[in-house]
């Protein structure tokens, strides 16, 4: 540190590898808390995919309930598992932002330049 | 988390040992392999998507190729993949408890939660390995892929019969049913039925199939088969890898290396990746097997 130039000291390289028993207990709480998050979601969506068709729902809305649940699951295992949520908020966007505008661009592409397909298909068979 | 530590300056940044992320360089390193490992499985879940909408009407419903579960006869639809996806959710939460255990510098804890995730991590692949078996071999009545021939739609529409994949109702195979839906993308509306003299001429003109490769897929169309194994195939790459690292990390933990060096980030770097695992198949789980 004493080779810094800059006028404020910067803090020390350190990273949080060490938790105390009492954090620990609260980690492990939210751990758990988290996996029945998990289970309950799974549960709710093998269910639904057994039943819809016996309680008269719409195929397009259980398609969006899966993927809702889907993304509210992915959510909670970024998050919280692998800890995303805690880390500088830098940090967070630096892994976020590039992996969501990607897959939108491919989805976007995906959609959009689908009809192609079908023209090909006419008129290459 | 409160106690931080300074860390040797080999796993830092340069420039005045100064982390604008508040990360060390290998952990930072994981999350931005596990972008472009998770935009290429974006693409493969993409691309699935697109031909799955686009061959909609003679596309197979998951639910109908995956009934089976070990030593249980008749049909349990979804039953064995939501217990696979159980077991790899379970084997996030002990890898977990791992890094938390790690937190606290307790390495019968470490010892005890990484074993459970690799026992999970097994489990999970003798899972994958059971149900590619039951796909590539296929049902005993197998099905018929249709040869040249042309077919009436009720709403009219004429079609070629080339490679669609007809199945028996029942044993006594009397009646074929043509995958065609009378609302595309409706699972629920009944196929068209096949007897008698078309079933006769259908016959003769097409090929028993049994089971699912690359080329034929007794279950539909051939893109299915494609798709399972590429990305399941993809996914469980990338389940036996992760449970070869955390079976290396394992033993390291074991030798105390860990202990010794004084922190067990190694533990959390793999833990990334272990969960990433988890995180792809929760997608291909409502992608492949539930839409």
């Amino acid at each position: 540190m004493e080779h810094s130039h800059d006028h404020h000291t910067p803090e020390p390289y350190k990273y949080a590898v060490h938790h105390s028993e009492e954090d620990g207990k609260k980690a492990r709480r939210v751990i758990w808390n988290m996996f029945w998050v998990l289970l309950a979601i799974t549960t709710v969506e093998v269910t639904l995919g057994l039943i819809w068709k016996n309680i008269g729902v719409s195929w397009g809305a259980v398609k969006m309930t899966f993927i809702v649940l889907t993304i509210a699951k992915a959510y909670y295992i970024v998050a919280y598992y692998m800890h995303l949520k805690h880390e500088v908020k830098a940090f967070k966007n630096t892994i976020i932002v590039p992996f969501v505008l990607f897959a939108l661009y491919l989805l976007y592409h995906i959609i959009t330049e689908g009809v192609y397909s079908e023209m090909m298909e006419k008129w290459l068979y | 988390m409160s106690n931080s530590t300074v860390m040797d300056s080999k796993t830092a940044w340069g420039g005045n040992n100064v982390s604008p992320y508040g990360a060390s360089y290998g952990k930072l390193m994981m999350w931005f392999f596990l972008i472009s490992d998770a935009l290429t499985f974006t693409g493969f879940l993409s691309a699935y998507g697109f031909y799955r909408h686009y061959y909609s009407s003679i596309w197979p419903t998951a639910e109908n190729v995956f009934t089976h579960f070990p030593f249980m006869h008749g049909n349990h639809p979804l039953l064995y993949v939501a217990l696979m996806t159980f077991i790899l959710i379970m084997s996030s939460v002990t890898m977990v408890l791992a890094v938390e255990a790690g937190h606290r510098m307790d390495k019968k804890g470490v010892t005890f939660w990484l074993g459970l995730t690799l026992i999970g991590g097994a489990i999970f692949l003798g899972s994958q390995a059971w149900e590619w078996y039951h796909f590539i071999h296929g049902t005993e009545l197998g099905a018929i892929e249709l040869g040249k021939g042309y077919y009436t739609l009720p709403d009219g529409t004429v079609e070629s019969t080339k490679g669609i994949i007809a199945r028996w109702t029942d044993d006594s195979k009397q009646v074929l049913l043509l995958p065609w839906r009378e609302i595309a993308g409706d699972v629920t509306s009944p196929y068209l039925q096949l007897t008698g003299q078309e079933l006769t001429e259908a016959l003769a003109a097409g090929k028993e199939i049994y089971g699912a490769n690359l080329t034929h897929n007794e279950y539909g169309h051939p893109l299915f088969g494609d798709f399972f194994f590429f990305i399941t195939g993809f996914h469980g790459t990338h389940v036996f890898s992760g449970v070869v690292i955390n079976f290396i990390v394992f033993v390291n933990v074991i030798m105390g290396t860990y202990q010794k060096r004084g922190h067990y980030e190694m533990v959390e770097k793999v833990g990334l990746y272990w969960h990433f695992v988890d995180l792809v198949w929760v997608f291909v789980f409502t992608f492949f097997y539930l839409v």
